[in-house]
Parts: C-alpha cells; sequence; structure tokens
C-alpha cells in the first residue's frame, strides 16, 4: 500500500518558517515545562507520600507548567501543520536536530543548567547523528 | 554538579520516553499525509484531524511520552534527558533493520553510532546540575554580605 506524499511542497524559505516555528515553540514549551517541573521536586517522592492525586495536584497547580504546555500545544500544532506539507523524514531530524541545540543554549542561560563540555558534545553528536539518520 | 546515579525504575522512564515519541510521530505522520492539504485559512480542519484514528493513536503514545518525560524531568537536567529522546531515533531504526529488514544505508548507520556515542557521553555525565538549597533569599544575601564584612575585617 503506498501513502499519498503531502500534495504541493513548499519552498525553501516557506519549509524553514515551520521548522522554526516548530524549533522556537517547542523549546520554549521544554524549557518551562523543566522549570515547571524543578520547582516541583521530585515526583517520584510526591506519589510515594501523597499518592498519584497529590502529584498530579502538584502538577496542575503550577503555573509555570500551564505557560509550558501552551507553548508544546503551539508546537504539537505546528508540527501537524508541517507534516501535513513537507515529509516527515524532513520535518522529524530536523526540528528534533536544531530543538537540541536550542534547548541547551536556552537551559543555561534560563535553567542555569550546568552544560559542560561532554553535554555539549553530546548534544552536537546527537544533532549530527539524527542527520545522517535522516538521509 | 555530583554524580546522581540512576536507578533501573528510572532507565525505564528514559525508555519509555524514548520510545513512545518517536512511535507516536509515525502516527501522526501516517494520519496527516493521507489528508487533503490543510491551511490556516481552515485552522478547523486541524482540530478535526486530531480525531481521525492515526493521529488519535499517535495522540495517546505522545500523552504516554508526555507523562514520563514529566517524571524524568522532575528528577533530571533537560540537557539530559533530551538526549535520551533522541535515542529513540535509533531503537526505530534499529527495528525497520531487523524486524522490517530494511536496508539501512552506511549514512544511517553512522547516525546511529553518532547518536549511541553521543547518549552514551551524557549518560555517564551527572544527570542533574545540584544546587545549594536557598530556603530564604534574603537571609541568604544577610549571610553573604556578613561574609564579606567578615573578610574585610579580617584584611
Amino acid at each position: 500500500m503506498t501513502l499519498p506524499t503531502p500534495s504541493a511542497q513548499p519552498g525553501f524559505w516557506t519549509a524553514a518558517a515551520m521548522i522554526a516555528a516548530i524549533v522556537l515553540t517547542s523549546t520554549a514549551g521544554e524549557v518551562l515545562t523543566a522549570a515547571a517541573m524543578k520547582s516541583i521536586g521530585d515526583l517520584d517522592e510526591i506519589r510515594a507520600h501523597s499518592g498519584l492525586k497529590g502529584a498530579i495536584r502538584a502538577i496542575v497547580t503550577c503555573p509555570l507548567f500551564f505557560a509550558g504546555v501552551s507553548f508544546l500545544a503551539l508546537a504539537f500544532f505546528a508540527l501537524l501543520l508541517a507534516l501535513n506539507h513537507l515529509n516527515l523524514s524532513l520535518v522529524a531530524p530536523a526540528s528534533a536536530s536544531l530543538t537540541l541545540v536550542t534547548n541547551a543554549i536556552a537551559a543555561k542561560l534560563f535553567l542555569k543548567e550546568n552544560v559542560d563540555r561532554r553535554r555539549w558534545t553530546a548534544a552536537i553528536l546527537v544533532c549530527v547523528g539524527v542527520y545522517f539518520l535522516a538521509h | 554538579m555530583a554524580h546522581q546515579k540512576l536507578l533501573p525504575r528510572q532507565y525505564l522512564i528514559l525508555g519509555l520516553v524514548a520510545v513512545s515519541a518517536p512511535l507516536g510521530d509515525t502516527c501522526l505522520s501516517r494520519g496527516m499525509s493521507s489528508l487533503p492539504a490543510i491551511t490556516l485559512a481552515h485552522p478547523a480542519s486541524l482540530i478535526a484531524a486530531v480525531f481521525t484514528p492515526w493521529i488519535a493513536a499517535g495522540i495517546v503514545l505522545l500523552i504516554g511520552f508526555f507523562a514520563s518525560y514529566l517524571t524524568a524531568l522532575s528528577w533530571a537536567d533537560l540537557t539530559f534527558v533530551l538526549p535520551a529522546t533522541a535515542f529513540g531515533n535509533v531503537i526505530v531504526a534499529l527495528l525497520s533493520r531487523f524486524w522490517l529488514h530494511e536496508a539501512i544505508s552506511p549514512e544511517r548507520w553512522a547516525g546511529i553510532l553518532l547518536i549511541t556515542v553521543g547518549v552514551g557521553f551524557v549518560a555517564q555525565g551527572p544527570s542533574l546540575t545540584e544546587r545549594p538549597p536557598v530556603l530564604n533569599p534574603e537571609l541568604d544575601e544577610a549571610l553573604e554580605e556578613a561574609i564579606q564584612l567578615e573578610q574585610e575585617q579580617v584584611r
């Protein structure tokens, strides 16, 4: 069975704008979500003390979490729109590898994570690896 | 950064993060490519797409991904969890080679090797940036000022 390919392939700049929209919204969403989860604390420990309800309550009462989820929802619809016009073999690796780099930068700037040489190397190796995997 | 050793249960959570995301994306692609072209002029058709079987299956898998991703983020850094999610691409490529008997080009083997080395790199390191607990920021500032004052007096 052959699947219908996305109808007319958009131009370079339209494709780049679609991928940039996914990268920017998902980076904002992931950084905000990570900040929310760090402010909440270890979910396994919360679940051990207050049960699953307590863990869910801790998440849904955190405003940062909703800000993060809003951006992730935007990223999701940007992904759906891109998949409707572009091939998965382009959208998935391009957005995944670029998001890795933008997230490493954002995590260092906003989350003050210790992004040492080991993590930069890992981010770049994975980024290049995802690119190769798509070809 | 202190070395935070992960428990087997935490490795299982990272495995779920890695597997559910690419499977979910594949379902979404299968669903979206079978639909007619959607433009921003008709955003309602994008909402209607959510209720088609492949998109719905993709969403269920991505909800599973999100639950395990949130759990992982509560005990590990974002820059530790993200390379782990990329390992899912390797799992999908290996499944397609050994289960579906698809051919994998040398470039793809190179990609698999690079991602595996990258994930290995980050997995060997600490999972969380250690920060001193700050109970009261004002108290913390006062303590810092007192230390500076004491150092000046010693000089």
